[in-house]
């Protein structure tokens, strides 16, 4: 399917109430293909749910989004790839996109390949820089090194790294909504549950400061320390992997290559070694802070500011003078 | 019930790659590999399943050259049945991958196909999910739990905000998470039993597939080194830092 034209979709990813914030990176990049590519595009958003109007009027306001596509059905309810997939790629070929896009989070991630298997195209995953309408930047070896990769199909899909764009701007309602009665149900895959973490703390993702705690911890009860500073500087809290494994925290807090990968103002990183897979998740980050006891640790060989030492005692004092 | 695992041969997670100067990839000549971490964490729970007399039979499958009949050999020790190589120069594209298990998948016909969820290097996280897609069977992605109850599978899934639950009718194309199992070690004595089993090489024409070619790696680049920092004494100086310096807080 040629297409001259740029005509971007992005899958909103929302919870029926409000659009994620991830939503919002993956539209900027998606108005940054225009300008990349010298080329004027219409941005379309497809918002499929249940009971979703609230997200479809967040969306309708955000800047540079031109079409609003809705389907609303209790089918949509859940975001389940198989229903998902197949809507997609009929509203690729009704709108005839050059590109679809969405967040690289679980969601996407689960989705966006399952498009290109249908539209028997390849997918660009986890894009970092997107340098024209078909080539991108995107990190391979958790981050370890970084590829230019062009897209050689006449569609172009990419799962989009919130950390790596600014989120768009809302401003007066400017899109068209238009209502898309397409419903699919797969007989194959069924929601049975799920165990949502519900916090008042500010997402991992989306914080400007990020406390993160590791094995060095100890236990569960000490982790309070970790929530005590987060809570202190009004910020996220965050876990390696051996902390999640070791059942201190749950394990949508994971940063890492294969967790959520994070870029704050500050993270400070508490009794964290800092493992290749860790460093992935969190080395873009602006200023970075390592607490650790043990001078050798990887962690430091990028931190900013590094403090040698027994975080039981750094850690309350930290705590009680930031 | 039938269990296919597909594997992939990967430079071992812990040793620190070299980009190359020319900018054409990442060093791997003299590099130690080994099978995937989630790949292996899949092979783990296949057996897991056979252990637990659900699984009759498992085959584990590799797209890759002759080098990765090493990482076969190694889940044939560790408990697969009998393992399927087929033969490709280069890493395929995920897609290939994909169509390549889709048309094992017709001859084989597993009730349940286990990959890991994404390999260490390419970091796509896509095979398995496209497996789904091209045979329109459900999938079941970063899987930190499985509890198989013909004719469906109940999964647990990792997903950003907690954990989610999915019932799948089988058969279906499940992927793994980290915490789905903790992957045994292989003894020498499965180790020698597996040089006995059963080793099949195929050719992508011989099941019917055509290798496209969707993506050209321009570049591989290493990443902005960051500057080194520096270390503080106290609390204090930290603080100093962090509010006078960097002005973060």
């Amino acid at each position: 399917m040629e297409n001259n034209q740029l005509v971007t979709l992005i899958v909103a990813d929302h919870d029926n109430q409000s659009v994620s914030v991830d939503t919002l990176h993956t539209i900027s990049a998606a108005i940054s293909i225009g300008s990349k590519s010298d080329m004027d595009g219409e941005v379309l958003v497809l918002v499929a749910g249940h009971q979703c109007s609230d997200v479809v009027s967040a969306v309708g306001q955000i800047d540079g989004v031109s079409q609003v596509l809705v389907a609303d059905a209790a089918e949509y309810q859940y975001p389940l790839a198989e229903n998902l997939s197949e809507l997609i790629v009929s509203l690729c070929q009704v709108h005839r996109c050059s590109h679809v896009l969405a967040p690289a989070n679980t969601f996407g991630k689960n989705l966006m390949p399952c498009v290109a298997a249908l539209l028997d195209v390849g997918l660009l995953s986890d894009v970092t820089a997107i340098e024209s309408a078909d080539t991108v930047v995107r990190p391979i070896y958790a981050g370890n090194a970084l590829a230019r990769v062009k897209s050689l199909d006449a569609i172009k899909l990419m799962t989009v790294r919130s950390s790596a764009f600014d989120a768009a701007s809302s401003s007066a309602p400017s899109a068209t909504i238009t209502a898309i009665d397409t419903v699919i149900e797969s007989t194959l895959s069924q929601f049975v549950e799920a165990q949502k973490v519900v916090s008042e703390r500010p997402e991992l993702s989306a914080a400007r400061v990020v406390v993160s705690g590791g094995r060095g911890l100890g236990n569960k009860e000490s982790f309070s320390l970790v929530e005590q500073l987060a809570d202190k500087l009004g910020g996220a809290i965050g876990a390696s992997r051996a902390a999640v494994d070791a059942g201190f925290v749950s394990n949508d807090l994971q940063v890492g290559q294969t967790g959520k990968i994070v870029a704050p103002e500050l993270y400070i990183a508490v009794g964290i070694s800092g493992a290749i897979q860790h460093l992935a998740g969190m080395k873009d980050s602006k200023v970075i802070v390592a607490i650790n006891n043990d001078p050798e640790a990887p962690i430091f060989q990028i931190a900013d500011y590094g403090l040698v030492g027994d975080l039981f005692e750094i850690m309350p004092e930290l705590i009680e003078k930031c | 019930m039938k269990v296919l695992v597909a594997i992939k041969r990967v430079i071992d997670p812990y040793v620190k790659i070299r980009v190359k100067g020319d900018g054409s990839g990442v060093e791997t000549n003299n590099v130690k590999m080994t099978i995937n971490p989630f790949c292996e964490i899949a092979v783990e729970e296949a057996v897991r399943l056979k252990e637990a007399g659900i699984a009759s039979e498992i085959i584990v499958v590799t797209a890759g050259d002759s080098s990765s009949q090493e990482q076969l050999r190694t889940a044939l020790a560790l408990g697969a049945d009998r393992a399927i190589r087929v033969d490709m120069a280069s890493a395929p594209e995920p897609l290939t991958v994909a169509k390549l298990l889709k048309a094992i998948m017709a001859n084989e016909s597993p009730d349940i196909v286990l990959l890991g969820k994404q390999s260490i290097d390419s970091d796509n996280n896509q095979v398995a999910q496209m497996l789904a897609a091209l045979t329109g069977r459900p999938q079941g992605t970063f899987a930190s739990n499985l509890a198989v109850e013909p004719p469906n599978v109940l999964v647990t899934r990792e997903i950003d905000g907690g954990l989610e639950t999915l019932k799948l009718a089988l058969p279906a194309i499940i992927s793994t998470d980290l915490r789905l199992n903790e992957p045994r070690y292989a003894s020498l004595p499965n180790i020698m039993k597996a040089k006995r089993k059963p080793l099949e090489v195929l050719t992508p024409e011989a099941l019917g597939v055509v290798v496209g070619q969707h993506q050209q790696v321009l570049e591989v680049m290493a990443p902005p080194v960051r500057q080194a920092g520096e270390r503080v004494v106290n609390v204090t100086e930290l603080l100093d830092k962090l509010k006078n310096h960097a002005k973060v807080i």
